[in-house]
């Protein structure tokens, strides 16, 4: 078996009197879609933030394709995240000036695309979101789902490694939700990237090939004994 | 009507804009403050002139000029020599008094005349002979002793530096003014058309900026106040009460905003004797905004906070769900907002000739043009910000952020900005008028500071050697040369005027081109401008009555400017040719070279004077003159105009820092897909800088607009004055970095990772 | 209901002996009391499940006091008897509608004998999920008739789940109540 793409082990993270995880831990190999379950509070954010190199835990390690995450300088994990890592929350992740062309282009610019090139591969990925008639709007024109698809969009542009995904349905009706989780995993697929993905909805979970729980920062993986 | 129900809204408003814990205490005191300093500012500027007018009131009660008017010796008469001098740099005021009977007039401010070797002093100036400065003007006082002080109402301000000198050897003849009474004189010089026509402008240009700024300040917390009444729907509220709500919060905080002006300004006033500017100083009861003015600010600026608040409602639809845009921006309309300029234009253009009258309806109408110029930056900064920005794109990618930002909301951008624009225009108008004419209140003295840097004139002072001893001994005294003068008629009495000048070679030469000299050499010089023939071996009648005959020997010469710039028609005389008996009482002219590196050497050269004689000034000879109270203005205007830009740097910063924070979530977000500080941090400058400069586009052109027309007012040649230009502009890119270097650290500590989390 | 109750009602009997040995009226008492709400057990289902178990060496007879009547013995459970409630408790159920009374039992059973509950509500998580995979697979492969189907069973298993989270979160206020 070949290593795994993600693995954390023994994370510890508290914010001030708050203890968020303690103990966690998790691996995703490549292209494996792994749901992060638990109720509000449990410490799934937290876990999604540390994994994607946005949070630096207390303790413990965090290894991404060979690097340690957690001794990385915060410039080398900025690159990362634009890089390898494609992000999706559940809302207020589009600039709300910039049009939704732009705003998918953005990670591309980010990392030094020609304006041209980046808004040409933003409009691929528009138009493979089901999502082309919105590119020229600004966040606020367009339906929740269609923002969504749109940020699900701009996750993919970069083509990134993993895909980490927070409540990415939670603001949406079920029939948008689906639409979303459908695309994002297939999209996630056919590209190779694994994604995490944070719920606590079992119709999203349902999307996952595995899931993880967490419960007061600790994290239970079962495998579930098939 | 107002039922109960609307005042318990008005009420439940008012509380709100106190309560919401931190958030809501922050938004208040910001408000608070904002509008503070807003209400100091003009309730300060409503007391200057009551300031100036008491100040004035205390001059004209001790005045002691008399233009003419002879009053007979008596018991009741009183006889005074003013010594208006200088220490360093500052002004000082002596009056030596004599008192010719025991019903002599005592001075505001005295209890008693000083007697012959007694001074009483302005508490300043004791301060000044108790410091260690004290020696260097003691002498001036010809060792009288100091027996009293000056009370309050005998001083145009607390720092000025006076004295009353009693000295029994005052006559009438020596140039004293016998007095009756003081006060009664003729008013002082009061401001010409055109200083006033400025004083006026630099108000419009100050407080402008600053109702702007009120503006912005009653709407801080804006966003957050909308979302608050969207809640109060949702609760049951309708769009009246809601109304009421907002009024009553708004009403509430620029209340407070108006106590703390009133706070700022008393804690003010209590600093302002400590404060002297340009020799000016004001007691803290001189400061005292006449009451309607106080009253109508006070009612005002609620008021003014409530207008703001109805119309940021109008422009929106608070809903239960949330606060929506009434509509999509809709496309700025140029006329109207062409209107407010255009008629500023039209105000001033056809007022010309403003130098030769007095000015009753210019007066009025020149700074309602300005104020209506002025106005008009306000309303088309929208319209041009949107002009400009609107076809922007691409760029790098902080740059495409600030103009996407802008481009959806040029309204908020321009309020930003709006203080700046004005500020600057007026400036820049202001200045250039300044510089357009500076030339009528800055005039070439002809002094030649080359040749001395110091003249002392005795009016009646025969005994040159021991003058010349006495101050070319003072410290810092490197030369000193002297002449002794008398007028003389050409003839008869009624004659052509000449000088008499009776001096060395040396001396002599300040005064002519002398190809060679020697002791009983006689010389005829004469002011090209204004020759007066006197030909050797002329009769003249000197001051006195006596007759002088010049020798037949004297030979013409070519007169040259003395130190003080002066040509005159004369006699220059080398002490063999005459015997000064013959020519009665003679004058004495002293030029001194100083050390420069001495820059006290002046003062000991006053103490030397003072030695010889009290009442003798000593001139500190510069080649340009400027009229002194157009230096004050400038300088007025220089200060204002940097207080009235921090104070909008200010308002710029809450703004941006308020939007950092409403925007928290998403630059979090965007630091979490990998964007960079920097790539924030530019953004945030671009997004400041871009509405200042477009503001500073338009503060250029309308100020560039407003000084030309200024300056046609005045009669001046229009030039522009590039300078002045430069300095607007490089205070607003300051005030762009400042801004953006205060916002940083909130931006760094909200780009932390932690950011996420907060929903 | 009481199909799924038979089913497991020898499990329950096994599970509240494992506290401790008790008469036959005492196990009808407690059982009532936990999970009879609706429906009391009726006496002769009691003694019918206890000659069952007894046959199935699953409980014992502690004791049997002197008198008449077959209230006289003391049952407990026998080691075979904690292995098959342990088993039980360990082993998830078929998802499948109308599950909560089973599932309930289970959790009650499993803190009343000092078991971690949790683990039994993760383990039936686990299982719920698998299936709800399996239903969003065939239902991104279906038709809209397949779909449709496959989504009413998906919005079931979901509110199942919904139920053991919010059973989860207030497991300490069940034991405590459970536990009187």
């Amino acid at each position: 078996m070949s290593a795994p793409l993600l693995v954390a082990e023994g994370l510890y993270r508290r914010f001030g009197e708050t203890v968020a995880l303690v103990d966690a831990a998790l691996r995703i190999d490549e292209g494996e879609v792994v749901a992060v379950l638990g109720s509000s509070g449990s410490g799934k954010s937290t876990l999604l933030h540390c994994l994607a190199g946005i949070v630096r835990p207390d303790r413990g390690r965090i290894v991404f394709d060979g690097q340690d995450l957690v001794t990385m300088s915060d410039a080398r994990r900025s690159a990362l995240r634009r890089d390898a890592f494609g992000f999706v929350f559940q809302f207020g992740q589009l600039v709300p000036e910039l049009t939704c062309l732009e705003n998918v282009a953005l990670p591309l610019r980010l990392a030094r695309v020609p304006r041209r090139a980046a808004e040409q591969r933003a409009g691929q990925w528009l138009e493979r979101l089901e999502v082309t008639e919105v590119a020229g709007k600004r966040p606020g024109e367009v339906s929740g789902g269609q923002g969504q698809r749109v940020a699900v969009a701009r996750a993919l542009v970069t083509r990134p490694r993993v895909i980490f995904a927070d409540e990415p349905t939670g603001a949406l009706d079920s029939l948008n939700g689906e639409r979303v989780m459908r695309l994002l995993t297939e999209a996630a697929r056919d590209t190779g990237a694994a994604v995490v993905l944070v719920t606590h909805e079992a119709r999203v979970a349902a999307y996952s090939d595995r899931e993880v729980v967490v419960r007061d920062g600790r994290t239970r993986n079962l495998e579930v004994a098939a | 009507m107002i039922g109960r129900g609307a005042v318990a809204d008005l009420v439940m408003g008012a509380r709100m804009a106190v309560t919401g814990g931190r958030e809501g205490w922050t938004r208040a005191l910001l408000t608070a403050v904002g509008v503070g300093i807003g209400v100091a500012m003009l309730l300060l500027a409503t007391a200057v002139p009551g300031a100036l007018d008491a100040r004035q009131a205390r001059g004209d009660a001790r005045d002691d000029l008399r233009m003419g008017e002879r009053v007979a010796a008596g018991p009741g008469t009183l006889l005074v020599h003013p010594v208006d001098i200088e220490f360093r740099g500052r002004p000082v005021r002596g009056r030596l008094v004599r008192p010719e009977g025991p019903a002599a007039p005592v001075p505001p401010g005295l209890t008693a005349l000083p007697g012959p070797g007694e001074v009483v002093v302005s508490p300043a100036l004791r301060r000044l002979l108790d410091s260690p400065a004290g020696p260097l003007f003691a002498p001036r006082l010809g060792g009288a002793r100091v027996t009293g002080t000056i009370a309050d109402e005998g001083l145009a301000g607390p720092h000025e530096l006076a004295y009353y000198l009693g000295d029994d050897r005052l006559t009438d003849t020596s140039g004293a003014t016998r007095l009756d009474r003081f006060g009664g004189g003729l008013p002082g010089e009061g401001l010409g058309p055109v200083l006033m026509l400025l004083v006026a402008v630099i108000f419009v240009v100050l407080l402008l900026p600053i109702a702007v700024f009120l503006g912005s300040a009653v709407r801080y917390g804006g966003e957050r106040r909308d979302r608050r009444l969207a809640a109060l729907r949702l609760v049951g509220a309708d769009t009246t009460m809601v109304r009421r709500i907002a009024a009553g919060e708004a009403a509430a905080g620029a209340l407070l905003g108006v106590a703390v002006g009133i706070g700022f300004l008393l804690a003010g006033r209590q600093l302002v004797p400590l404060v002297t500017l340009y020799d000016i100083s004001v007691y803290a009861s001189d400061i005292r905004p006449p009451t309607a003015l106080l009253l109508a600010v006070v009612l005002a600026v609620p008021a003014l906070a409530v207008l703001v608040a109805m119309l940021a409602l109008r422009a929106v639809v608070v809903e239960p769900l949330g606060v929506t845009r009434r509509g999509t921006p809709v496309r700025r309309r140029l006329w109207w907002r062409l209107l407010l300029p255009a008629a500023g234009l039209a105000v001033l253009l056809p007022v010309a000739g403003l130098r030769d009258g007095d000015g009753g309806v210019t007066r009025w109408l020149v700074p309602a043009g300005a104020v209506l110029l002025l106005i008009g930056t306000v309303t088309l900064l929208p319209w041009l910000t949107d002009l400009l920005v609107r076809r922007l794109r691409g760029g790098p990618v902080p740059w495409q952020l600030a103009v996407r930002r802008v481009q959806l909301d040029s309204a908020t951008s321009a309020r930003l900005v709006n203080g700046i624009a004005v500020a600057v225009a007026g400036t820049i108008g202001l200045q250039m008028l300044f510089a357009g004419v500076a030339g009528d209140f800055t005039t070439a003295s002809g002094q030649d500071t080359s040749r001395a840097q110091a003249q002392v004139q005795f009016r009646d002072q025969p005994d040159l050697a021991r003058v010349l001893r006495q101050l070319g001994g003072a410290e810092g005294v490197t030369a000193a040369t002297g002449t002794l003068s008398t007028g003389a008629n050409v003839g008869s009495p009624d004659g052509p005027p000449v000088e008499i000048r009776v001096g060395d070679c040396a001396a002599l030469a300040e005064f002519a081109r002398l190809d060679r000299c020697a002791d009983g050499d006689t010389f005829l010089v004469s002011d090209p401008g204004d020759p007066v023939a006197v030909p050797a071996g002329a009769m003249l009648t000197v001051e006195d009555g006596s007759r002088w005959r010049v020798p037949t020997t004297a030979r013409t010469a070519q007169a040259r400017p003395d130190p003080a710039g002066w040509l005159q028609n004369g006699v220059l005389v080398t002490p063999g040719a005459v015997g000064t008996r013959t020519l009665g009482p003679l004058r004495s002219t002293v030029y001194l070279r100083l050390d420069p590196a001495a820059p006290d050497a002046v003062e000991h050269v006053r103490n030397a004077t003072a030695a010889i004689d009290l009442t003798t000034p000593v001139s500190v000879l510069s080649p340009t003159i400027e009229s002194p109270k157009f230096a004050d203005i400038r300088r007025g205007l220089a200060i204002g105009t940097v207080v009235t830009l921090v104070l909008i740097a200010t308002s710029m910063l809450v703004g941006t820092l308020e939007q950092l924070r409403e925007r928290r979530r998403l630059l979090a977000m965007l630091v979490a897909v990998g964007t960079r500080r920097s790539t924030l941090g530019w953004s945030v400058l671009w997004q400041t800088a871009l509405p200042v400069g477009v503001g500073l586009v338009l503060a250029v052109g309308f100020g560039l607009g407003l000084g030309a027309a200024l300056l046609r007012m005045v009669q001046a040649p229009v030039s522009i004055a590039w300078p002045v230009v430069g300095f607007s502009v490089g205070l607003g890119a300051l005030t762009v970095l400042a801004v953006t270097g205060l916002s940083l650290p909130l931006l760094w500590r909200l780009t932390r990772a932690d950011g996420l989390r907060t929903e | 209901m009481c199909i799924v109750l038979r089913m497991s009602i020898g499990q329950t009997f096994l599970g509240l002996l494992e506290a401790t040995p008790r008469h036959g009226y005492d196990i009808k008492r407690r059982y009532d009391e936990h999970f009879g709400h609706a429906r009391p057990v009726a006496y002769g289902q009691v003694y019918a499940t206890l000659s069952r178990l007894l046959r199935g060496g699953l409980v014992e007879v502690e004791a049997v006091e002197p008198g008449e009547g077959p209230d006289r013995k003391r049952y407990a459970i026998t080691e075979a008897g904690v292995t098959d409630v342990a088993q039980w408790l360990a082993r998830p159920e078929q998802p499948e509608p109308y599950l909560q009374s089973v599932l309930y039992t289970k959790v009650v059973l499993a803190l009343l004998t000092g078991r971690q509950a949790a683990e039994l509500l993760d383990v039936q998580r686990a299982e719920h999920l698998r299936l709800m995979r399996d239903l969003t697979r065939r239902k991104r492969d279906g038709d809209l008739a397949e779909q449709l189907i496959c989504d009413h069973a998906l919005f079931h298993l979901e509110a199942d789940l919904r139920w053991l989270e919010l059973t989860t979160a207030r497991l300490d206020e069940l034991a405590a109540q459970v536990r009187r």
